[in-house]
């Protein structure tokens, strides 16, 4: 399928991502393109193949309830941009 | 001395020290011109050495890895050590924790040179989607080493270490490896931890390693292989019975699938493959054609698939909590898309938008479920033929290593080139790549094995004895 | 009256945080307090690489809450991404599930002034809480410490039909998930929180209006506040020829209004696929049932047992089931005395006034039930009078000692004998031969003055029962 810059845009936001103008009309094309080659599943007759892959079964494997495995404040914020006191900071959130 | 085997031998023997291989290995990875290495930590692994050759004197060395220098692809975390996955986005990110794989290697006693560099966050064939360098091919070096894992692929290929980790989502140990005539391992889903291990797409990615040998490959994977309570979606299989490694093909049923002679593909790989074939026969093995009849759409599949799960995980790179931050920004829409449009290049955009768009409400069905169907068809032939053979040969890349910057303006085509290496991810097998012949111009061709899942024991005692019968050796260019 | 011809339509979203002591998906404790991100790990501040591991028991308290509200457990559930930007939500999605939770149906039953009433669920789903954003001056600060705690998702069928009955059913969800011990039901700190969709209909339509989902409501007053005030608003809307638009609101305490939260603009699209880091949750064999056998008694059917078995009024049942430690130890008291009444009266009186005056618990309770029993039975076999009980009680209540042994200590033991009765009797109708006379002829009532006789001569601890017995036989000559 064919995407409009409209769409582009629309799933730059969804993505966070501030584009160019010119990064706009490459991905225009270039996504296009891409949807173009992946239409094909469209034919593969699919519809009632869906299996549910095997699990990991029963209650007994997952975690136990302890606590283990805090790093501390230290490490925590050891590779962050901005902070203040132990927490992580960030432009003023308005809502 | 090339191999880990050799290495391992050498400082068993007491011929060498892990002090005297590691310096010798860090002088040439200072002096390597293919651009291997993103980060090499000197004083991590001269220390590691020293450990190793201390334990050794004392009588305590833990195994074969135990001084050997090895090198990990840079989005596998290493505590400590500056980790960026390729992207300027995690330029200079120290882990504050190892990944599990990281971890089995320094209990093994493994000496951890540094970081290789790979396409951003592993997206990629060529490594040079890479935010930091270009790598080249130490066969070639006017050609691409193969990506992603194209950095750990150049050190091994250059003997500036004894053997790399990689990681391969769609081929990115396989391709790199049949690139720079290597042993690249990608092990089945579940068979190796991914805990620590940079996400690209969760349901496709695994570690592995690439070494001189097949040998070397198996003992690797016997390090990192197993269950980790960290990897829900690790597995509780038995590990790998290496004994079976030298025990030949005889009665080996080896499917060829009539898909992977692909259009396009250079005639020289098409012939080589079928060379091998005729080999694995003259050494007992028979082989029949089988059919595989989805795989026209694993490209699609994967093209849909992968940026879905990377759209996703790549969600965590914001500038809030670690990863570059844009400057000054004055509101949280500039932090986060002015953040993530500086800290990531043009394919991770790429995937991400794909990605984004193939989730987004409206279009989920037709991209996404519909992929993840056909995902489970393409699983369903491998069931099938698995019930008649034990081994599918394929090559591993339908063309030779082309040159840098040959195929970078045109997206399609390059994804296009992992053709056969993306249905080997998308049903969870082991996959494997060995040198099946070279060129006329010189360069290595490489055939892949695939096994049924965890049976990575049968591809490797498959790719041991093609190896064996072949004898191929390749040799870097320039004086290392 | 327009407000008259419409009916409130309202489906209730309830979050509540399991009880577990360690997150979700990592060893980081979920406990509150502590410096901003102390209690994060690796998993719940999202760094590259990490990965999610389930944590056990806050999959059994879900089942728990699901089996107490009556729903049919999925054998096999399935993880979810929902992904949406926003500073508190350190991966940039959040794992929850959706298309298969854990839970489905069941239904939460509580009592409203037109009589009991049941509102069926859609379902329950496990997920993990975001963290927590404050705003200090220019900037906005992360604290992690709550990402990553386990959540259930309780969500209702659109079936309440009025502000008061959503309350009602709040109060009882809350009593249920509080009595399993699955939550700790406070709504101030937030864990366990509510969102409302409201919405319209006139009482003879047969689609239902646009709903409005309400947030911000972290007390049961607010829930009927902003209910009231947002059908309210819905109606207005709608009688001067408006349309309703389907969005997220905040309730506003102080105004007493709500008001839009987000534009249509930035309208969600949550991206949900199955998160390919975990497994599907697969139930083995066995599970579902040792949870369901560990299962108490729940507080509806105990109350009703209250009437039925114990012949206790609906008053009492209520009371002494407003608290599941309270309501046990009950039990086992009524097991130890075989009789329910006078230990119900124990409870609802003495007990409760001593914890309240002594701020404490019924589990920190220094007595046995085996001693409370032998209280009842000094009681009954008139060792001690009823004021006399009363201080046995509080000694008991403040010491634990033993019954007989407070009983000594204090001297309360009551004078039974015949013999110093008879002999106090005595003196007490030689000392005053005129009242004697004034009873035999015909004031009878006067035997009230030589009860107080004998009593003070035995130092107020005579029978006083048995001493108008012998009174009267010896007045009567």
């Amino acid at each position: 399928m064919k995407l409009t810059e409209q769409q582009v845009l629309h799933v730059a936001k969804l993505a966070r991502l501030a584009l160019t103008p010119d990064e706009v009309a490459t991905f225009k094309n270039q996504l296009s393109a891409i949807l173009d080659a992946v239409d094909e599943l469209a034919r593969v007759d699919s519809a009632t193949t869906l299996v549910a892959p095997a699990g990991s079964e029963g209650l007994a494997l997952l975690r136990q309830d302890v606590v283990q495995g805090e790093v501390g404040t230290e490490a925590a914020l050891a590779n962050a941009p901005q902070v203040a006191g132990t927490s992580f900071a960030i432009p003023k959130v308005l809502e | 001395m090339k191999t880990l085997a050799q290495a391992a031998a050498a400082l068993a023997a007491g011929q060498t020290s892990s002090a005297a291989l590691t310096a010798a290995c860090l002088e040439r990875a200072k002096a390597d011109p293919f651009g291997a290495f993103l980060t090499l930590d000197e004083p991590g692994a001269l220390a590691s050495a020293q450990a190793s050759d201390a334990r050794r004197r004392e009588g305590r060395a833990v195994g074969p890895l135990d001084g050997v220098p090895l090198s990990l692809k840079d989005n596998i975390l290493t505590e400590g050590v500056v980790t960026t996955a390729g992207s300027r986005m995690l330029e200079g990110f120290r882990p504050p924790y190892d990944a599990t794989v990281t971890a089995r290697l320094k209990a093994a006693g493994a000496v951890l040179l540094g970081k290789t560099n790979l396409d951003e966050f592993g997206m990629g064939s060529s490594t040079e989607n890479s935010a930091f360098q270009k790598t080249k091919n130490p066969l070639d070096p006017t050609r691409t080493p193969g990506g992603s894992s194209g950095g750990s692929a150049a050190s091994v290929a250059a003997r500036l270490c004894f053997g790399s980790l990689g990681t391969d989502t769609g081929g990115s140990i396989r391709q790199p490896a049949a690139f720079t005539g290597l042993v690249g391992l990608k092990p089945s889903w579940g068979r190796v931890s991914r805990f620590g291990v940079v996400a690209y797409a969760s349901s496709l990615d695994q570690v592995g390693p690439l070494a001189h040998t097949v040998e070397d490959a198996a003992t690797l994977l016997s390090a990192i292989e197993g269950l980790d309570p960290a990897d829900a979606t690790s597995s509780t299989a038995p590990k790998t019975d290496l004994s079976m490694l030298r025990s030949g093909v005889r009665g080996l049923r080896v499917g060829l699938p009539k898909e992977f002679f692909v259009d396009g593909m250079d005639p020289e790989v098409a012939a080589s493959v079928r060379a091998a074939a005729a080999t694995l026969v003259s050494l007992g093995a028979s082989v029949e054609e089988v059919s595989l009849p989805h795989t026209r759409y694993a490209m699609a599949t994967y093209y849909v698939l992968a940026p879905c799960e990377a759209s996703s995980n790549l969600g965590r790179y914001d500038g809030v909590r670690f990863g570059h931050r844009t400057t000054d920004p004055r509101s949280l829409k500039a932090l986060y898309e002015n953040s993530r449009a500086e800290g990531f290049g043009p394919e991770v955009k790429r995937r991400i938008m794909l990605g984004t768009f193939a989730l987004s409400a409206g279009y989920a069905d037709a991209y996404y479920r519909k992929a993840q169907q056909v995902r489970a068809l393409i699983r369903r032939d491998y069931e099938q033929v698995f019930q008649r053979v034990d081994v599918v040969l394929s090559a591993t890349s339908p063309v030779l290593p082309w040159r840098l910057g040959e195929k970078l303006d045109d997206p399609l085509a390059m994804y296009l080139m992992d053709v056969l290496t993306l249905p080997c991810n998308l049903a969870g097998l082991p996959g494997l790549s060995l040198p099946c012949g070279r060129a006329s111009n010189g360069l290595p061709i490489g055939a892949q094995l695939l096994g049924r899942p965890f049976d990575e024991g049968t591809v490797l005692k498959t790719a041991y004895a093609l190896e064996a019968a072949l004898g191929l050796q390749f040799a870097p260019t320039g004086g290392v | 009256m327009p407000r008259a011809d419409y009916q409130v339509v309202i489906g209730l979203e309830v979050h509540a945080q399991l009880l577990t002591t360690s997150k979700l998906f990592s060893g980081a404790s979920t406990s509150f307090g502590g410096a901003p991100n102390a209690h994060t790990s690796v998993v719940c501040l999202g760094l590259p690489g990490v990965l999610p591991v389930v944590n056990r028991h806050a999959i059994e308290l879900a089942i728990r809450a699901g089996l107490a509200l009556e729903c049919r457990i999925a054998n096999v559930s399935e993880w979810s991404r929902k992904h949406y930007f926003y500073p508190d939500l350190p991966k940039g999605y959040q794992v929850t599930q959706y298309e298969h939770p854990l839970c489905l149906g069941g239904r939460v039953v509580f009592d409203t002034p037109e009589g009991e009433k049941a509102v069926r669920l859609t379902r329950i789903h496990v997920e993990e809480d975001a963290g927590k954003l404050v705003h200090e001056g220019a900037a906005s600060l992360v604290d992690l410490n709550r990402a990553g705690t386990p959540l259930i998702e309780i969500v209702s069928e659109p079936e309440l039909r009025s502000a008061d009955d959503a309350v009602e059913y709040l109060k009882a969800l809350r009593d249920v998930l509080v009595w399993v011990g699955v939550n700790d039901g406070n709504l101030e700190e937030g864990s366990f929180r509510c969102d409302a969709n409201v919405s319209v209909m006139k009482h003879d339509a047969t689609t239902f209006g646009t709903r409005c989902e309400l947030k911000n409501l972290n007390s049961f007053r607010f829930i009927k506040q902003a209910i009231e005030v947002e059908a309210q608003r819905h109606v207005e809307l709608l009688e001067s020829g408006g349309v309703v638009e389907q969005e997220t609101r905040l309730f506003d305490p102080q105004r007493g209004e709500t008001r839009s939260m987000r534009s249509k603009e930035d309208a969600h699209d949550y991206r949900y696929f199955p998160e390919p880091d975990l497994p599907p949750l697969v139930l083995g064999a066995g599970d579902v049932d040792s949870i369901r056998e560990a299962l108490p008694e729940l507080p509806r059917a105990r109350r009703a047992r209250y009437v039925t078995s114990l012949g206790l009024s609906a008053y009492d049942a209520q009371v002494l089931t407003a608290d599941r430690a309270f309501s046990d130890f009950f039990e086992r008291c009524v097991a130890e005395a075989h009789e329910a009444k006078p230990v119900a009266n124990w409870f609802m009186g003495e007990l409760s006034r001593l914890l309240n005056e002594t701020n404490t618990t019924v589990g920190e309770v220094k007595f046995s039930p085996a001693q409370l029993a032998a209280l009842l039975r000094a009681v009954k076999d008139g060792v001690i009078s009823g004021p006399g009980a009363k201080e046995v009680f509080a000694e008991l209540f403040a010491t634990g000692k033993d019954v007989q042994v407070i009983i000594d200590e204090k001297g309360l033991a009551q004078v039974n004998d015949d013999g110093p009765l008879l002999l106090a009797i005595e003196q007490a109708l030689a000392e005053s031969p005129k009242n004697v006379e004034s009873y035999r002829g015909g004031n009878t009532k006067i035997v009230g003055y030589f009860v107080g006789q004998v009593m003070k001569k035995l130092g107020g601890k005579g029978n006083p029962k048995r001493i108008n017995e012998l009174l009267v036989e010896k007045l009567k000559g």
